[in-house]
């Protein structure tokens, strides 16, 4: 019994490599004939077999050997030939998915009776400055608003053409969306009370009620983490449906800290003074656009914008909504210079 | 003074009557007791018991085996039949009487806690709910119009908030000590100003232009709806069982009462019978008004309680379960309008999994918790315009179902702008446009949904009021029916045991 069992077990593990083996071969076929037969279909989002996006989708058994995530975007072009880009200068706007509830980066400003309940901050700015770019009219953009569980479909589904919200780059989600290069640098951080015993991600944490957003980064973090040993070993896990509501926790006094981007964090403490970012990131990680994996013009075509924007309009951008609760310099918030790139 | 008289006239009985064992009539022959034993008897027993026997006597019996040993010996003789007869007429005649008056004591008592405390109480649950519901839409509305809320919406959210608290003081009054509804007023009393403190944070941070006020309200709101809403809902149905039992003990038959009637007249009706035949007389005057007033208080028991009951049964038909259905229209109507406020106000933040064609699908919690609302107030409306009995009843329904149509079409509208990105024309579509100006871009600004949510409810208010009339007025006359009755029987069973009883006498004196 037990040999036929590890025959087929070791049949299994053959029947894997094989079929690694097969994608493999695909791949490499079809990065090879994409570029030769040049246009796809109809451009559309929705449409086209899945053996199509093979070209820049990213394996999982690559994520175990990926260093650098940010580093695997495609490189620049001002070409606006593409399908994707001539679907969206037919439409004459981009439709971008944002978020609402992040003050200082997507927000709606309830009071601004100037714009009406228009939306603004640093990611909004970014959306804006991309419309400019291709469409030559910083307007001809259509905000969505999506939660943060429906980045992904959003974007497979074709409703947005492009998420701008604090997204963080990684290379599980590179199979499903394809990345910019990145716009923006941040960790993993723990916002506590002034006044909590909590020194920053790390045993201090034992016994404490700790929040996190469902699907978010900090939460798979902090599950990882609920072992013997690790920072929250003896935490009690809090889970809700949105950062923001967090903070509400821990206003209420139902949770001792919050742990998310630390961009979010500062967001959450530019909204309550009485609660401050506590330790060092635990995480470094990027903020990039997410576009489909078959929009490959215009990933290239957001990354030229973003090569251009970090030269000139980001730092305006940041000083206008961040410095306040990042401080003023913004070395640790720009990615670093020297951007590779996949190809 | 008549009786005399005639009664002296009519008897064909020997004038032999003073000795009750020489019975009279067919009786007499079989006996056949010579007259001087008798006599003797009759000298020595009538004292009866007193006098013990000599010694040498059999044991001392108990008092009830003599009792009913002399029961026995007065039985075989006539005038002890006629005494037992009158006895039991009496007695079946009182029974009868008083279980009627007791009976009818208790569903008229019921009736009256239908009228005026069990229905009121179900109202006032129902109250509270929709304070509750309408306090948290109330609430959502002032949001969405942003730092500063409108006046009629801040008034209203206060308003809603003090009728809840009014209401549920009274409940809490209402409620019997130790009862589920005692503990659930006690823990909404406990919530209500948890809730508030929510809303306040959420005003709060909204004036300052944060979004975290967007978060404490849809903390707020769920606290209303997954925590206080359904706590109100068990009050209510507490309140809807209490009113149902008392209907039932109100227009449950008096079968007791109805089967002793027909027992009692039965009775003195072999009685006057038995009269017939032994006297040849056709009627006894006492008993013949013994079995009038017998048959006086079964046809007012049986009529009466028909009557009341009809009219019990119409309040509930026409009353009660219209104002049932009206108030789950009203709590559908004012969930779909918070949901459709919580829709814009969450933007996206909170998503559910739902099941389209056997795939999960993931959609916006509040946009489809209001879809699920607007399917239930439109089969509330339904029901209300198929129960609705007059035209009356009629009309505000079916405006409210017409508003309630314009409302989805609004949404839709409402819903394509949001979907496309244009939140403020999605605002003006749902709460109006400020100052009323629509701009070209937005030409449906001017219709905003809130004005179909506010003809809905307008509208089932005055459904409300006309049904509450009818059950009134329905659930008073089955009361009235029942007035005086109990009463009016004990008085009568009182007459009818008397006449009776003197019928029976007037028979009885003949003997001596």
């Amino acid at each position: 019994m037990s040999a036929v069992r590890r025959l087929k077990a070791g049949l299994r593990g053959w029947g894997g490599v094989g079929a690694m083996a097969v994608l493999c071969a695909l791949t490499v076929v079809f990065a090879l004939v994409l570029p030769l037969s040049g246009t796809r279909g109809d451009g559309s989002t929705g449409t086209g077999g899945p053996g199509v996006t093979r070209g820049t989708q990213v394996r999982a058994d690559e994520c175990d050997t990926m260093k650098d995530p940010e580093n695997q975007s495609l490189r620049p072009s001002s070409d606006d030939s593409g399908a994707t880009i001539a679907r969206i200068k037919e439409n004459d706007f981009i439709t971008v998915g944002v978020d609402q509830n992040s003050y200082r980066w997507g927000y709606r400003d309830p009071n601004n009776t100037e714009t009406g309940a228009e939306l603004e901050g640093f990611d909004i700015d970014l959306a804006h400055r991309i419309a400019e770019e291709v469409l030559g009219d910083r307007d001809k953009v259509r905000f969505k608003a999506i939660p943060t569980n429906q980045r992904i479909p959003a974007i497979e589904k074709g409703q947005v053409d492009m998420v701008v919200r604090t997204m963080t780059i990684s290379c599980k989600r590179m199979q499903e969306v394809a990345f910019s290069q990145p716009y923006f640098k941040t960790g993993q951080q723990v916002l506590v009370p002034n006044s909590s015993t909590i020194k920053g991600y790390d045993e201090s944490l034992a016994g404490m009620k700790v929040c996190a957003a469902t699907g978010s980064t900090a939460l798979s973090a902090l599950e990882a983490d609920q072992k013997p040993g690790r920072p929250a070993a003896d935490a009690e896990i809090i889970k809700v449906p949105n950062q923001l509501d967090c903070l509400v926790r821990l206003q209420l006094g139902e949770a001792d800290a919050v742990i998310t981007d630390g961009a979010l964090a500062a967001s959450q403490a530019a909204q309550d003074p009485t609660v401050e970012l506590k330790g060092a990131p635990f995480t470094t990680e990027y903020y990039g656009v997410a576009m489909n994996l078959k929009a490959e013009d215009l990933v290239r075509r957001v990354n030229q914008v973003l090569v251009d924007y970090l030269k000139d309009g980001w730092q305006d951008s940041y000083t206008n909504w961040l410095s306040a609760t990042l401080g003023p310099d913004s070395a640790n918030s720009r990615p670093p210079a020297g951007q590779q790139y996949r190809d | 003074m008549t009786y005399t008289p005639k009664g002296n006239a009519a008897p064909p009985a020997p004038p032999a009557g003073p000795h009750p064992s020489a019975a009279p009539g067919a009786s007499a022959p079989g006996t056949a007791a010579p007259p001087v034993p008798p006599q003797g008897t009759y000298a020595s027993r009538p004292p009866g018991p007193p006098p013990p026997d000599p010694d040498g006597a059999p044991p001392r019996r108990t008092a009830f085996a003599e009792g009913l040993d002399q029961l026995k010996a007065a039985a075989v003789t006539e005038p002890g039949r006629l005494r037992i007869i009158g006895a039991v007429l009496a007695f079946l005649v009182v029974a009868f009487g008083s279980v009627t008056a007791w009976q009818m004591n208790d569903r008229s008592s019921a009736a009256d806690d239908v009228l005026h405390s069990s229905q009121p109480l179900s109202s006032a649950a129902a109250d509270i709910y929709r304070s509750l519901a309408d306090a948290n839409t109330a609430a959502s509305s002032g949001f969405l119009a942003g730092g500063q809320e409108t006046k009629a919406s801040r008034e209203r959210y206060e308003r809603e908030i003090a009728d809840a608290a009014d209401k549920l003081a009274a409940a809490a009054a209402a409620s019997e000590s130790g009862s589920e509804s005692e503990k659930l007023v006690a823990e909404l009393n406990e919530l209500l100003p948890e809730y508030k403190g929510l809303v306040e944070r959420a005003r709060a941070n909204n004036r300052l232009g944060y979004p975290l006020g967007g978060a404490y309200l849809r903390y707020a709101n769920s606290k209303m709806q997954d925590d206080m809403l359904p706590k109100a809902q068990k009050i209510y149905d507490n309140e809807n069982k209490r009113l149902r039992d008392d209907y039932a003990d109100a227009t449950s038959y008096p079968w007791a009462a109805i089967g002793l009637g027909v027992v009692a007249l039965g009775g003195l009706a072999w009685a006057q019978r038995r009269n017939y035949r032994r006297t040849n007389r056709v009627l006894n005057h006492g008993l013949v008004a013994a079995t009038a007033a017998s048959t006086v208080v079964l046809l007012w028991l049986t009529v009466g309680h028909t009557v009341a009951r009809s009219g019990l049964n119409d309040s509930y038909d026409n009353g009660v379960r219209s104002l049932t259905v009206l108030n789950d229209a009203s709590i559908a109507s004012l969930k779909a309008r918070g949901n459709e406020n919580l829709t814009l106000i969450s933007r996206g933040a909170e998503t559910a999994t739902i099941k389209v064609d056997g795939k999960d699908t993931t959609v916006d919690k509040f946009d489809h918790e209001f879809t699920g609302d607007m399917r239930e107030l439109n089969s509330a409306l339904a029901d209300a315009q198929k129960i609705a009995d007059d035209a009356s009843g009629e009309k505000p329904v079916q405006a409210a179902t017409a508003s309630m149509e314009v409302w989805l079409e609004r949404h839709e509208s409402a819903r394509e702008a949001d979907d496309e990105g244009d939140f403020q024309c999605a605002l003006d579509q749902v709460i109006g446009a400020k100052d009323g100006k629509v701009s070209t871009n937005c030409p449906q600004g001017d219709k905003p949904t809130g004005e179909c949510f506010d003809q809905v409810d307008q509208n089932l208010d005055n459904a409300r009021g006309h049904e509450e009339e009818e059950f009134r007025l329905a659930a008073e006359g089955g009361r009235n029916a029942m007035l005086g009755l109990p009463v009016g029987a004990a008085v009568l069973a009182v007459l009818g045991a008397a006449g009776s009883v003197l019928g029976i006498g007037r028979r009885l004196s003949e003997y001596r």
